[in-house]
């Protein structure tokens, strides 16, 4: 295969016809320079669509208790339903299937105080798992974890905004001292969230320890549960039924009672934004294709015309002792060579682009725009074989020419 | 070292058919120097183009250096039009974006000789034809005579059995022609076999023999005294 010779006597083709050459190259370069910019957008265009409606965790289901609006078993109406710390050793132990994670979560807003700062927030008790649900940022520090909730610790992991608003720019918070609603806890961490401003607003603490401020309860507001991914949409639905009537059963609550037991599912939220990133995905990729299939054309004619113009000189190789072979295979291997090139580079300066666009393009939607390197390299490999099909048959018809014909041709 | 019987060759023209070759027995010996001659449309380069394996005969036998060309496909035609044979053209057909020493070393490539002996015998026949200074020249920077001259060492430089001409002197003024056929003549004085079809008197006369064509059929073959081209040169 590698012939230093037949090499040397491409790079001279190659490097003697300079249009030629650039032509194809040109062509090829462009191609999957606009192939990989449009890819990029396109994708950045996604991940902007991302930010805007995906914030949270997609994968939760959200249980909230009420106050009944029908007797049942005996029960008055009028009943305030609570849920409470066994609720989610329950469900944790009987749908260990299908849940990932499990969080209570219980809100209150408090006066809090540092040194002579003070503002109200509002403090989350959770558990370690919300971390998940909310797509907290640790920026120092820590969250809450699980021997917080054992030990029923007075810990807070505060947003970077209640720590700039407290604690100015420059101190900092980790391990200092606040107080909320006149109790004394430490800063053990400090997060971020890409949900805005309001979501950099918030405390959390262990809810063993907001039970025992509350005189020890074990009462909880909230359950959020944070399903399996691999269960799906329509596994989703299944485990939202199956929760709500484990709930009623456990709470005593009428089947059909709107008001006893409130379920949010996430998974409903998003699916139509899904929806709609998959049709982005599909305009996506059928710009690239288009692209794609410009660039083929553009390289068969360019192809087509190399051999037309080469006519000629294949007719002198073949008058001095080239066999048809070496012909086509010389033709193929220049423009593999040069489609190659061309597309590494078209390739590089695309990727060099998009890389250097990052978040600028944002007021357009467009934000870090990428291609999988695959995607990109696919694409190339596919241009280069066209372009070496779109060489390869008009080759093969003047390396069948007799040399009598293609000398004759001016 | 040529040998050729009853050879036919038609060319199809949209429905009709032209006979162009009616018959051809024709032999040449190692050494000699023919023209072939006749009016435009006799059938002289389609022999020539024949001989030189670039056309196929419809019919007939022919034996080259005592191997019959027959039914040869393109790879091995090429083989043997590599190893054979040497081609002179009217229009030089020299490639363009290739120097006068590339140019002339092309043969020894496809004869798949090592990149070093290919430029030292180019070197070499391009000094035979005395254009070793123009060597790294462009053929769009040659005058005619000199890429003729290019052309002759490139069909030298495989070390061909028989040189084939066709037209050499036809795009060169008569100067530069007998320039052309001086080189000729010398490398059949060193013993090689030539071919040269034309349709000049004074060139035909060049040769040692000159075959006559007309209608497709050769109509006279004689051995004359040539003229040496050096005395006008």
């Amino acid at each position: 295969m590698f012939d230093r010779d037949r090499w040397r006597e491409i790079f001279e083709a190659i490097s003697k016809n300079k249009l030629r050459t650039f032509l194809s190259g040109f062509t090829v370069a462009l191609g999957i320079l606009i192939f990989t910019i449009l890819f990029g957008f396109g994708n950045g265009l996604k991940n902007t669509f991302q930010e805007f409606f995906v914030d949270d965790a997609t994968n939760t289901i959200w249980l909230f208790p009420g106050r009944t609006s029908k007797p049942y078993k005996g029960f008055a109406i009028n009943r305030v339903v609570e849920f409470r710390n066994d609720d989610i050793e329950d469900i944790k132990k009987d749908f260990a299937l299908y849940v990932d994670y499990i969080t209570p979560r219980i809100s209150r807003s408090g006066l809090t105080k540092y040194k002579g700062e003070s503002n109200t927030y509002v403090t989350r008790a959770v558990g370690p798992a919300h971390l998940l649900c909310e797509k907290t940022i640790i920026m120092k520090g820590r969250y809450v974890n699980d021997n917080d909730i054992k030990e029923k610790s007075k810990s807070v992991v505060i947003g970077r905004l209640v720590e700039q608003d407290l604690f100015g720019k420059k101190e900092n918070a980790i391990g200092k001292f606040i107080e909320i609603d006149g109790i004394t806890y430490k800063v053990i961490g400090v997060f971020q969230d890409d949900g805005g401003d309001n979501e950099e607003r918030y405390i959390y603490m262990p809810y063993t320890t907001r039970q025992l401020v509350e005189k020890n309860t074990d009462k909880i507001d909230q359950i959020i549960v944070g399903f399996k991914l691999g269960i799906g949409y329509s596994g989703a639905k299944a485990l939202e039924i199956s929760l709500d009537k484990y709930m009623r059963d456990k709470h005593v609550i009428h089947p059909e009672d709107q008001n006893g037991l409130f379920i949010r599912n996430v998974a409903e939220n998003v699916k139509q934004t899904l929806q709609f990133a998959n049709i982005l995905q599909i305009v996506v990729a059928f710009v690239g294709i288009g692209t794609l299939l410009a660039g083929i054309i553009g390289i068969s004619n360019i192809m087509v015309f190399v051999v037309k113009e080469r006519t000629k000189e294949l007719g002198i190789r073949k008058a001095l002792g080239a066999s048809p072979k070496s012909i086509v295979s010389m033709i193929l291997q220049e423009s593999v060579f040069i489609t190659t090139i061309a597309g590494i580079i078209g390739l590089f300066i695309g990727m060099t682009i998009l890389k250097f666009t990052g978040t600028s393009l944002k007021d357009y939607f467009i934000t870090n725009p990428y291609v999988e390197i695959g995607t990109v390299i696919g694409a190339t490999i596919v241009l280069i074989f066209f372009g070496a099909l779109a060489g390869y048959i008009p080759a093969r018809r003047a390396a069948r020419i007799k040399p009598i014909v293609a000398l004759r041709d001016e | 070292m040529i040998e050729i019987n009853n050879l036919h060759k038609s060319y199809r023209m949209g429905s009709n058919s032209l006979h162009v070759l009616k018959g051809i027995d024709f032999n040449v010996k190692e050494g000699e120097l023919v023209a072939i001659m006749g009016p435009s449309g006799s059938g002289k380069s389609t022999l020539l183009n024949i001989l030189g394996m670039l056309d196929e005969a419809d019919k007939g036998d022919y034996v080259l250096d005592n191997v019959p060309i027959k039914n040869l496909n393109e790879t091995k035609a090429a083989q043997y039009r590599n190893k054979f044979l040497g081609f002179v053209f009217q229009s030089f057909n020299l490639i363009n974006y290739k120097t006068a020493i590339e140019n002339v070393a092309l043969p020894l490539y496809y004869q798949r000789k090592g990149r070093k002996e290919r430029t030292e015998k180019a070197l070499n026949y391009l000094g035979k034809v005395g254009l070793a200074e123009w060597a790294t020249h462009l053929p769009s920077e040659l005058s005619g005579g000199q890429k003729q001259r290019v052309a002759i060492a490139r069909a030298l430089a495989a070390d061909p059995k028989v040189l084939l001409a066709d037209e050499p002197t036809g795009a060169l003024d008569s100067k530069t022609s007998h320039e052309v056929m001086d080189i000729i003549q010398g490398i059949n004085d060193e013993g090689k076999t030539i071919l040269v079809v034309t349709h000049e008197e004074d060139i035909a006369n060049m040769c040692k023999r000159i075959v006559r064509l007309k209608d497709g059929v050769i109509v006279e073959d004689v051995q004359v005294e040539q003229v040496r081209a050096s005395q006008y040169v």
